[in-house]
């Protein structure tokens, strides 16, 4: 532990106050984020069982329909994930500034093409709607291959965020991370991915259950050979697997979970998340089981149900993060503290002018405004502008025309790039330093 | 700016910035405010004339609006966000702490401008009869409103934001409405956004009308005399600004040194603002007298000129923006008014987390040369790529004689003869190591692309910043 800190980076926070209370706006990211998750889950599961139903189709005919109808789902879902992420992205950049922005930057390159990767994914996923009835017969091949690359993307872009929210969470190991790659050796990104993946197409598929499943659904016109109820158990189905699986994908995250912030909360609500879920999974095997007049009583209550769950594992998720970096923040806060009281002292004794920087005390010579010069002119040499040598021939007693010049410069030497104005230098100084250069201008004449 | 440093060389942090906020910029003003009227007046005079043919061309160009404002658009705009946090996360980290519940507003707007065309969008083929299609043009007429108000609200925060100097003394949305350039900038953009989606349809009714078609030339005139239409307040807002601004920003720029880049600015604003309304006025005069003579290239003439207008008319900004992020409190680099002092006496580095060297010595002049580089230059320069640091000091200095004491110099007082660079943040040591680096750059031009790792290698003579062996306390 100890030793581990030694490789923490200890870095100064941001020196402005919170706008909103730290608890509203804790609350407000865990409550958008789940918004955000909710739509992000949906357009993950669906675009993953779509191009699942439409290769099942290439050899049963009635499955390419149900594919069809899955993929136009999305596009509603995928705008809303997008807008919708906007919001708790703002709140989380701000009670997390220092450790989210870190993990943003350690993993820049991959951080920043997340912009053209989904919008990528998204035009895909449009070329895959719209050409469904025209991409027919020969051209079938390409259009599956589309679905399955833009397939592809959705499922690689979660790494990319949970890559940070992961990484965020353990400053001790940010010293190890060269890229986006090495930061998946950080923490347990890959259980999280799981975890991530098999929620998503459970609750596509208890999303499709009811979408398909309603009443005012018109299945006969628009899904052929899909008797309603059989609709209904297969998506049924799919969340009753997704989610028994989440019992195996569940307990592999919490014990790979570095131990820094595991908490009794944490127990307490992972195991209420799990009493749920194993109550989800009966109601759902007694859906599946039940007569197809009777499949669906239960589905509002299932969405109940499984909103508590997603409920209790965000705010695990939240609980977690907060005891991972209670440590490191108290940290930071000393760091920062430290560093405005060493500001303060510097300003005062620079005010009061003993001990500091030279910055103040000297009097103002014509030698130091020419430090302003110094760049691009030299006594005898040639830099980016004429020598003062040079100059002392054209202005020789006459440093009210070197004052005038430098307020607003004119143009004679076209090998060198123009010179800038130095009027706000103001009067007095201009003048100290025309002095100063027709006399060292002078000196180097002379010596010549 | 204590955080791993994120560093695109060669293209540029600024650049990308740029690219991504110019492409957002283009898609909402082109393809949203300027173009749902558009497309829903060409829905409503098929519906008048009872004809498929303007119906399907309206629900065709929605189509590509749609496609494109929920991808690229969509993304871009979020891509604003993520670029900036990676490129300055001090800066936007500290706005947001200031400007919140601003851009709290602007994201809701957001939002509902997007549930709305979906909307609008999917139910075209749904509502298609009787009082439910007079709905749907309703509809298409609150969505042409409420993106435009969309409009109004976002560039009254923005010049909220960018105003320098509004921050901390006044912190009304008021006093950015009251700013006499808001309205000229409403006129302006309003009036750009209508003619460049014009534009567009007409381009568009290219591909989705048959050639040679009574029904093409139609809605060429359609399009031609809508762009003929909003010229004039084209006219009025442009210049209207172009006269407005030197005023309003002189108030910003208080510096004479920057008058005369202003006016060469100033100079060509007029320039493209009369170029462009000639090119549009001609080829939307001919597209009214005589639809068919104007081929879809000829198109390319003034939307290019509207880009390059619309980007000219951006980089106003660079002259106000002052070196800082937030006028009088942080510059542009990310270090603070009062952090300054602190930097300029001890130096940055032994107060930088994430560098590789925390102190200069006589033997790591250029290693620890590149951290004061990365930490100091690279928000705003890259290595050899795009405003790369040694083209700047070429054009100053010539390829060969980089004078040391001169670059040193310069380095001191760039905020002086620059000012729209920040004050150099380090001390006399730290700006001899500078040099230092940029001169082996030069003869060794090497890019540098892992930035924001291998911080943890530290020197043996620095003293890490590290929990446990903390360099601060002194
Ligand atoms: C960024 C580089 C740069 C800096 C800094 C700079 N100059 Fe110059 N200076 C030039 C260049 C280039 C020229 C030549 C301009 C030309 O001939 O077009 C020049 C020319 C001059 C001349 C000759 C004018 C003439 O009539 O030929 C004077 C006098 C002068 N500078 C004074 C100053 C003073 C005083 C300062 C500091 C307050 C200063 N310069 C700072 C680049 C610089
Ligand atoms: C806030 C952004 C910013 C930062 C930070 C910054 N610069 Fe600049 N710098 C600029 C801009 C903008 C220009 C002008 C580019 C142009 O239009 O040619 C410039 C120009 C220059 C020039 C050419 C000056 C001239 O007189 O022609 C040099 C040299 C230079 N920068 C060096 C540096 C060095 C060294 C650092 C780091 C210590 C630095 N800059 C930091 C923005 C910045």
């Amino acid at each position: 532990m100890i030793l581990a800190l030694m490789q923490t980076p200890v870095p100064r926070d941001i020196d402005l106050p919170l706008p909103v209370g730290d608890f509203e706006l804790k609350l407000l990211l865990v409550v958008l984020f789940l918004v955000h998750i909710f739509f992000v889950n949906l357009m993950v599961g669906g675009s993953l069982l779509s191009v699942f139903f439409e290769i099942l189709g290439l050899s049963a005919g009635r499955y390419d329909k149900l594919a069809k109808k899955i993929t136009e789902t999305i596009t509603v879902n995928k705008s809303l994930a997008v807008v919708l992420g906007v919001g708790p992205l703002l709140c989380i950049n701000l009670v997390y500034t220092l450790h989210f922005y870190s993990a943003n930057s350690l993993t820049g390159y991959a951080w920043i093409s997340i912009v053209p990767l989904v919008a990528l994914a998204f035009l895909l996923a449009y070329i895959h709607k719209y050409t469904w009835e025209i991409w027919t017969g020969t051209k079938k091949q390409l259009h599956v291959l589309v679905g399955v690359f833009s397939g592809l993307l959705f499922l690689f872009v979660p790494f990319i965020f949970l890559s940070n929210a992961n990484l965020m969470l353990f400053p001790g190991e940010w010293h190890k991370v060269t890229g986006f790659f090495s930061s998946l050796r950080v923490g347990n990104v890959f259980p999280r991915y799981f975890h991530f993946l098999s929620a998503s197409l459970a609750l596509t598929g208890l999303f499709l259950a009811g979408w398909f499943g309603r009443k005012r659904y018109p299945v006969e016109k628009y899904l052929p050979g899909f008797p309603r109820a059989e609709l209904r158990r297969l998506f049924y189905r799919i969340a009753f697997y997704l989610t028994l699986a989440q019992l195996a994908f569940g307990p592999l995250l919490l014990f790979t979970l570095p131990f820094e912030g595991l908490s009794r909360e944490l127990f307490l609500l992972i195991l209420l998340g799990i009493l749920i879920a194993v109550a989800v999974l009966l109601a759902l095997r007694w859906e599946i089981r039940s007569p197809d007049e009777k499949i669906g009583r239960l589905y509002i209550g299932i969405c109940f149900l499984f909103s508590l769950i997603v409920l209790a594992m965000g705010t695990g998720r939240h609980v977690y993060r907060e005891v991972s970096l209670a440590e490191h923040k108290k940290l930071v806060e000393e760091a920062s503290i430290d560093f405005r009281a060493l500001e303060t002292a510097t300003r005062l004794s620079i005010e009061a002018g003993y001990g500091a920087g030279e910055a103040v005390t000297v009097e103002l010579t014509g030698e130091r405004v020419f430090l302003n010069c110094a760049a691009c002119h030299a006594v005898d040499r040639v830099l980016a502008g004429p020598s003062l040598e040079e100059i002392y021939f054209l202005y020789d007693g006459d440093p009210k025309g070197i004052a005038d010049w430098a307020r607003a410069p004119g143009r004679k030497r076209t090998e060198f790039a123009p010179m800038p104005a130095f009027a706000h230098l103001g009067d007095e100084k201009l003048r100290l330093v025309a002095d100063y250069i027709l006399e060292k201008g002078g000196e180097a004449a002379l010596n010549q | 700016m204590d955080f791993p440093i994120f560093f695109l060389d060669f293209f540029g942090n600024r650049m990308l910035i740029a690219v991504i906020a110019s492409v957002h910029v283009f898609i909402s003003h082109g393809l949203a405010v300027g173009a749902y009227p558009v497309v829903t007046l060409l829905e409503w005079r098929g519906w008048r004339k009872k004809s498929e043919e303007w119906d399907n061309l309206a629900y065709k160009i929605t189509f590509v609006l749609f496609i494109v404002t929920t991808s690229v658009g969509a993304l871009t705009g979020v891509g604003i966000w993520l670029s900036t946090s990676l490129i300055a996360p001090f800066g936007i980290g500290s706005l947001l702490r200031i400007f919140f519940w601003a851009w709290f507003v602007e994201w809701f707007v957001f939002v509902i401008e997007v549930v709305l065309i979906v909307i609008y969008f999917l139910t075209w083929k749904r509502w298609k009869e009787g009082a439910k299609k007079k709905l749907h043009i309703g509809f298409g007429a609150f969505l042409s409103a409420f993106s435009w108000i969309t409009m109004v609200i976002i560039t009254a925060i923005l010049g909220f934001m960018m105003g320098s100097g509004v921050w901390p003394e006044s912190r009304s949305l008021f006093s950015a409405i009251a700013n006499p350039l808001y309205l000229p900038q409403l006129a302006f953009r309003t009036s750009y956004a209508m003619i460049i989606s014009g534009l567009l349809t007409w381009f568009l009714i290219f591909f989705f009308t048959k050639r040679g078609t009574d029904f093409r030339r139609r809605a060429v005139r359609f399009a031609s005399t809508w762009i003929l239409a909003w010229v004039p307040l084209f006219v009025v807002g442009s210049f209207w600004y172009w006269n407005k601004a030197p005023e309003a920003m002189r108030a910003n720029i208080d510096v004479a040194l920057l008058t005369q880049r202003f006016a060469q600015w100033h100079e060509t604003l007029a320039l493209i603002i009369a170029v462009a309304v000639i090119a549009i006025v001609i080829v939307a005069l001919v597209g009214v007298i005589r639809p068919r003579m104007i081929p879809g290239i000829a198109l390319l003439i003034p939307l290019v000129l509207g880009v390059w207008l619309l980007g000219h008319f951006e980089r106003v900004r660079e002259f106000i923006r002052k070196p800082y992020i937030i006028a009088d409190y942080m510059y542009s680099n990310g270090v603070t008014v009062s952090e300054l002092q602190v930097f300029q006496r001890d130096g940055i580095l032994p107060y930088a987390t994430y560098v590789r060297n925390q102190n200069v010595t006589d033997n790591n002049m250029v290693e620890a040369g590149r951290d004061v580089f990365l930490v100091t230059c690279t928000r705003c320069h890259t290595t050899t790529g795009i405003n790369g640091v040694v083209s700047k000091f070429n054009n100053l200095y010539g390829e060969e004689s980089w004078d040391e004491s001169a670059m040193t110099a310069l380095i001191h007082t760039m905020h002086i003869s620059r000012t729209f660079m920040p004050p150099f943040p380090g001390n006399d040591r730290e700006a001899e190591a500078l040099t230092a680096y940029l001169r082996s750059l030069r003869s060794n031009p090497e890019l540098i692309l892992d930035a924001h790792a291998g911080w943890a290698r530290r020197s043996s003579s620095g003293t890490p910043s590290m929990a446990g062996a903390d360099g601060r306390k002194r």
